[in-house]
Parts: structure tokens; sequence; C-alpha cells
């Protein structure tokens, strides 16, 4: 296995954003019947060593372009770009400022006259913000506006943190009724 | 003309090429050993037939019996006879001091936290226990396929903690058995069905055993399984139906004595009752105090009922967790013999509105969907399309400031992994840092499972959070955890390897393994001492018949009393205990003797010669 080739490289998909999650599964599958430790159990432990180092590898890239948040990133790493908590970059002020509106919703969630409909309406708003960032880093990316896409997904992290929160909250409220 | 040998593809060329390989059930209360044959899998039995072993051991001072004897034993000797040591495998002593009343065994703390039980045999760790009764399956699988075992895929739990797997790995090690795999419970199960064969589909595997209940929700995409979600209950099990039966059983009989031996009994009366309810509609008991009473196929169904409707609901919390509908399941696979029982058949099918699968032994499934995992890994199918993508069962993570845990690799995560996470020092200066890994979803320490603490030493002192210290998580194939931590920023390496700290060693495994060599050593000088005893025996029986008979004529008195103190001389001898000594003092009494049986062959051929002539002599 070619170590040095990029994610997109090594399951034959074209480097960019927009991927067809079927195909990923078809050749990570593909791949792992090649590479994965089970394929050499009856070989030398360094044959076997080897293996877990490659399907350790192929995981990791799949896992990294299944998730459209990891694989945005990964596309600005490989420009080159630090992402996220590297990036010393301050975020525009009315973003956050709709994001501690947003958080203060979910916190008072529960005391409203139904939780759940308010954590439904919440996280579809959150949702629809997630989109459109994602449409954001799409167009960006495509015309070579890193900077401008570095930042969507700095705006990603915070609505990504605040969807799983909505969830968790859900299961709380959840396991309480 | 050179022939040219051709086969199908998939197939060996020489049947004798084929690699022996074996799929191990290490269960709770019975354990499994199958191989394929001639295509097909199938569990192994013992001479007598039976395929089931039971996962019990009894220590005597003369070493381990396993199986249907040591059973035999638990009413006369608890304490040496160790049933259920799976549950204890992977524990550590404070755990399993909360298990406490329900296990009669005493128990003293080894090194690293680990529990240690009291046997005749000595202090042994459930690692080795395990190892007994690996040892004696692969004995079996050895003596059955006829040659040496190339490797075993063995089973567990798919809730198996690291610390659990470690355990389970380290018992195969010490038994001499090279594992191939440790693949989940549920996923051989659903494999044995071939359920591998279809295009994609939701399998819940429902295993109620002896002692523990679990389901898993598995999800299948073409060759390839993952599991889902697992859940269930490690203190659910048959053992449940038979004490709520046996607690019946007591309140129809209120004289009754309460002694340990007269409950074990009653215990076992109300498995065989259980068992027999599969197949009538009612059976009538002798309890030990000769009062008969019978029981209903109906009366045990009321009795199970809370039971039936505990594992439903843990059904339904997996599912919730997989985020799977119960009509969304395609198959419905049922394990463990517990099963049979008609009332849970018919809970499951109600719960999951399907037909389970039922057509394969529910105690040999497992085993078998091992063999057929075994028969690909070692390389006896190259063509084999299945492919077992496994997940990480609970999440991996290091304790931070104030007791809480970072998660470094979440749960569901496809094996193998890798991940590397990076700390740094609180306080100036600071030169050492404790790494704990834990194991599990919650966020306080107290919550998660502890696998290991070490510490990185060696910092170099620099300003609070200007070291840079990255941890680097491993887990392999079989789910099983390496942890790596280093210095970055000033380049110096000071990794450790660490392994969990209720498994084992590698030192202290090779120390076991010695230690099995020396009591290889001791076996053999136990035969060799009764070899010598018996040889002792025959030549002072011998010598004293032979006194008896000719020692007036044969013998002074001084030379007969001599004689027979040197007999007791090595009647002594022969009850010390060791062989060397005995053979010393047999090859002396020998030769003291030696002019006696010397007179008594002259007087024997002079006897033979009267009254015959030299020339008849030929």
């Amino acid at each position: 296995m070619n170590l040095s080739q990029n994610y997109f490289e090594l399951f034959d998909l074209d480097t960019g954003f927009v991927l067809d999650r079927a195909e990923l599964d078809t050749v990570f599958r593909e791949r792992q019947k090649e590479y994965h430790p089970d394929r050499f159990a009856h070989k030398s432990d360094a044959e076997q060593r080897q293996a877990v180092q490659n399907s350790t590898h192929l995981n990791t890239a799949y896992e990294t372009l299944k998730s459209p948040l990891l694989r945005a990133q990964y596309l600005l790493t490989l420009q080159g770009v630090l992402t996220g908590e590297e990036s010393r970059k301050q975020l525009p002020m009315d973003f956050l400022m709709q994001q501690m509106e947003l958080r203060e919703t979910l916190a008072e969630a529960p005391d409203t006259a139904d939780p759940f409909a308010t954590l439904e309406a919440l996280e579809s708003k959150a949702s629809a913000l997630e989109k459109s960032c994602f449409d954001h880093f799409e167009s960006a990316y495509a015309e070579g506006d890193l900077e401008s896409a570095e930042e969507s997904i700095r705006k990603l992290q915070f609505l990504n943190k605040l969807l799983s929160e909505i969830e968790a909250m859900e299961d709380r409220l959840d396991e309480e009724f | 003309m050179a022939l040219l040998q051709i086969a199908e593809p998939g197939m060996s060329l020489d049947p004798h090429q084929r690699k022996l390989a074996v799929g191990i059930d290490l269960g709770t209360t019975n354990s499994l050993v199958a191989s394929v044959r001639n295509g097909v899998a199938e569990t192994l039995s013992d001479q007598a037939g039976y395929h089931l072993l039971p996962s019990v051991v009894h220590y005597s001072e003369l070493g381990a019996t396993v199986g249907a004897e040591a059973l035999s034993k638990v009413s006369d000797d608890p304490f040496n006879t160790i049933q259920s040591i799976k549950r204890l495998m992977g524990r550590s002593s404070s755990e399993v001091l909360t298990l406490g009343d329900q296990l009669p065994y005493q128990f003293s703390e080894g090194e690293g936290g680990m529990p240690y039980l009291k046997t005749a045999l000595g202090d042994l760790s459930p690692v080795q226990i395990s190892a007994d009764i690996l040892k004696a399956l692969s004995a079996r699988a050895a003596e059955s396929l006829g040659g040496e075992l190339e490797g075993a895929v063995i089973t567990v739990p798919a809730y198996f903690d690291d610390a659990q797997r470690q355990a389970t790995k380290d018992a195969a090690t010490l038994a001499g058995l090279k594992v191939l795999r440790l693949l989940n419970e549920p996923t051989a199960a659903a494999v044995a069905y071939g359920l591998d064969q279809q295009d994609k589909g939701v399998v819940a595997v429902y295993d109620l055993g002896g002692g523990t209940f679990d389901i898993s929700i598995l999800r299948l995409t073409k060759g390839v399984f993952e599991v889902l979600a697992t859940g269930g209950d490690s203190a659910l099990g048959g053992d449940d139906f038979d004490h709520a039966l046996s607690q019946w059983l007591l309140d129809q009989a209120p004289e009754l004595e309460r002694t340990p031996a007269v409950m074990r009994a009653l215990m076992v009366q109300a498995r065989s009752a259980k068992e027999a309810l599969t197949e009538v509609d009612s059976v009538t008991l002798t309890l030990s105090n000769d009062q008969q009473v019978s029981v209903t196929r109906q009366q045990f169904e009321q009795l199970s009922a809370p039971l039936v409707s505990k594992t439903l609901r843990a059904c339904k919390r997996t599912l919730k967790d997989a985020g799977i509908k119960p009509d969304e399941i395609n198959d419905v696979v049922m394990v463990g013999g517990s099963t049979r029982v008609p009332a849970v058949v018919e809970g499951v099918k109600a719960f999951f509105n399907r037909e389970p699968h039922t057509d394969i032994d529910p105690d040999r499934v497992v085993a078998v969907g091992a063999a057929l995992q075994a028969d690909i890994l070692a390389g006896n199918k190259p063509d084999a399309d299945l492919l077992l993508l496994d997940v990480l069962p609970l999440s991996l993570g290091l304790e931070t400031m104030g007791g809480l845990v970072e998660k470094v690799i979440h749960r569901n995560t496809p094996i193998p992994v890798a991940r590397a996470q990076e700390f740094t020092t609180y306080q100036d200066g600071q030169t050492a840092m404790l790494v704990h890994v834990l194991q599990g979803e919650r966020e306080l320490v107290d919550d998660c499972r502890s696998l290991a603490q070490f510490t990185l030493r060696g910092i170099p002192p620099m300003a609070a959070g200007a070291a840079k210290i990255r941890v680097t998580f491993q887990v392999d194939a079989d789910g099983l955890l390496n942890v790596s931590a280093k210095e970055l920023s000033t380049g110096i390496e000071s990794a450790v390897q660490v392994k969990p700290s209720y498994g084992l060693s590698d030192t202290e495994i090779t120390q076991m393994l010695t230690d099995s060599y020396q009591f290889a050593a001791d076996d053999k000088e136990r035969r060799a001492l009764r070899e010598q005893q018996v040889e002792a025996d025959r030549l002072i029986v011998s010598l004293e018949a032979a006194i008896a008979e000719d020692g007036d004529q044969l013998l002074n008195e001084q030379e007969r009393q001599d004689l027979l103190a040197e007999i007791e001389v090595l009647r002594s001898l022969r009850d010390t205990a060791v062989s060397k000594a005995i053979e010393s003092g047999v090859e002396h009494l020998a030769h003291v003797s030696d002019f006696f049986a010397a007179r008594r062959m002259d007087q024997s051929i002079q006897k033979a010669l009267q009254g015959q002539r030299v020339d008849q002599l030929d």
C-alpha cells in the first residue's frame, strides 16, 4: 500500500469535497479485503504487523472521508492550511452572537411548555445553518478561496458541537419521561 | 510428460496441506471446540461422545481435572471446584469482591490487583484456570483431528472490554494456543447461519446463556459485518431460571434443611426439571428429604416470565442505541442453551414479530461460526469473501484534570485504529505525568473502567503548558490496546508500552509457562514415584514369601534376621515421597538378598535334576 497517497487517491476518488458515499464504501471494503490483518493471520509476524498498519491507515482514511466535516478539514490540510483550534483567527461577531442565542435556547429548552418541540425546532435551525456552511465551504474551496473555506470549518465545528448537545439533551429528557 | 494437476478454485490440492484450525467457544457454563472437516463445520466430542465441556475445573494436590468429572465434585469439594470463571476474567480484586456473595471461593490478592483463587493446587488466577479449560479443548481437538493445531479463533462477548479480551488471549497463550482472532460471539453465531452470504441486512442476536444475557445488533453489507450496538445483563441467565424454580421448590418444602449441599442439589434438580419441561408438560421431583413435588410447564413459565421480560427490555434499549426499530430487523438468531425454554422463544418471536433462527443447536452455534472463521484465517479458503470488520466496543480515554475522562477513541470506531492526543503539563517545572487509561462511556473517571496507569518521567522542566506530551492509542483487530506516551517539545523520546493492569504482563505469562513446564516435571516425578513404589512392593512381597517358604531350609538365623531387617528398611523408604531413594533401596535389597535367590535357584535346579539321567539333559 502506498502510504504517500492522499486519502482520496487511496480509494481511487477525485480529490474534492463532493463524494459518492456508496462508491467510498465499496472501495473501502475492497481495500480491507486485501489488507485486513485477517488476511494475514496465517502469515509471518512481520506481515501481520504490516497488515495492522495498512488496515489502520485504511480505517483512518475512511473515517476522515466519511465525515463531511473531517473531509473538509482534510482538504485544507492537504493545501497546507491550518484549521480549527490551530487557526488563531476570530469568527465574525454576528456568528458568535447567533451561537450564544442558540445555546441559550438549548439551556432553557427543558423549562418550556413542550421541550421536545423546542429541541426539534432548534435542531432544524442548527441543521439548516450547518447545510449553508457546507455549501459555502464547497464553493469557496472550488474557487480557491481557502481563507473563506477555513472560516466555514470553524463555524461548522461550533454547529457540530451544538447539534451533539441537542441530541444529548433529547436523550436525557427521554430518560426522564 | 508431466501431468497437470487441476484443482477447484479455493480447494487445496492436497488434503494433508490443510491447516488444522479450530473455533473455541469459551463459555461461562460450557465450552466447545469445533472445526471444519470435509467442508462442514462441526463441534468435536470427547471419547464418550459429549460435545459440551462443562467450564468447571477441579483442583487437587495432584493437578487439575476439567469438565463433567470436575463438575461431579461441586458438592463434595466446593472450594476446589471452580465454576463460571469467565465472570472473573479481566476483573480486579475489588470488582471480584462485589461479586463475592455469589461466589463460594476464597480469594487472595495478587500483584497488580489481580485476584487469585485459593485452591488445593495453590493460588490460581482466572487466566490460569481458563487456560486449563482451553488445554482440555485443545487436547480434544488435537486428538480428534489427528495433528498439531495451527491456531484457534476464540469467541468473547461483544461487550468484553480490553482487560477481559486481554485476559482471554493470555489464557490461550498459556494453554499453548495461537490465537488467530478473538471473535465476538454474536458475530460468530450470525456467521454460523451463513447470514454473511446475504447482500445486506440487520441481524439481532439474542444470547441467553447460563449466567449472562447479551443482545447484539449487527449490520452486514456484502460480506462485511459491523456491530451496531450491544447490550444485555451480565447477571441474568439460565441459572436465574434454575434459581427461581429452586426457590419455588423451597416454598413447597418449608421443612427442608437449608445446608449449602442441599441448596446445590436443589439447583441441580431445578435445572434438570427446567430441561425436562422443554419436552413434557409436568415433572415430579423427589427432594433430599424424600418429599415429592410436581411442577408443571405453566408454573415454570409463570416463574420465568419476569426474567423473559427483563431480557426484552434490554433488547428495546439496545435497539434504541443502534437507532433501529424492531421491524427493521431482518433476522433474529438464538444462541445459548436457555433459548430452548419455550417461553423464551415465544417472547422473542412476539417482540421482533418474526420467527427466530433455531435450526443450529443454540449451545453449539457460536463454536460452529468460530470454526468457519478459523478455517478462513488459517488460509484454507483463499477465495473466501467473508471479512469481519469490527468496531471498538467501548470508548477509550485518558484521565484529565478534575477526575474527568477525555475520550481518545470513541466506541464503534472501526478497528484496527491508532489515535494520538496531545497533553501538556499544568505546573511550572513539572517533570513527570501520570497517564491513566480508561474505558467506558461515562464522563467521570470513577464511572469508567480503569485499564492502566503509568508515569511518564523525564519531562524537561518547563513553564506550565510548554511541554507537549503525545499519548498514542493503538487498538489491533482483536480490540486489544497498546498505549505509548512521548514528550515532543525537546525531542526526548520516552515511550512506555502498557498492558491493562488486570491482564498479565509478558513476564508473568513467561513465568507461568515456565511454571507449567516445572509442573510437567512434577508430573513426571509423581509417575516415577508410583512406579518405584510398585517395584518395592513387589520385591518385599516376593522376598517375604520366599523366606516363609524356604527360609528354614536355606537360611541360618542370622541371615534370616538380617534379611527381615533389610525388608523393613525398604518398607519405610517406600513411604517417603522420593522416587530416587526408593529406587536405590530396591537395588540394595535385591543385592543383599542375592545369595538367598542363588541358593533357591540351586535348590530348584537340584530338585529338577533329581531322578533324571545326564544324557536326558540337552
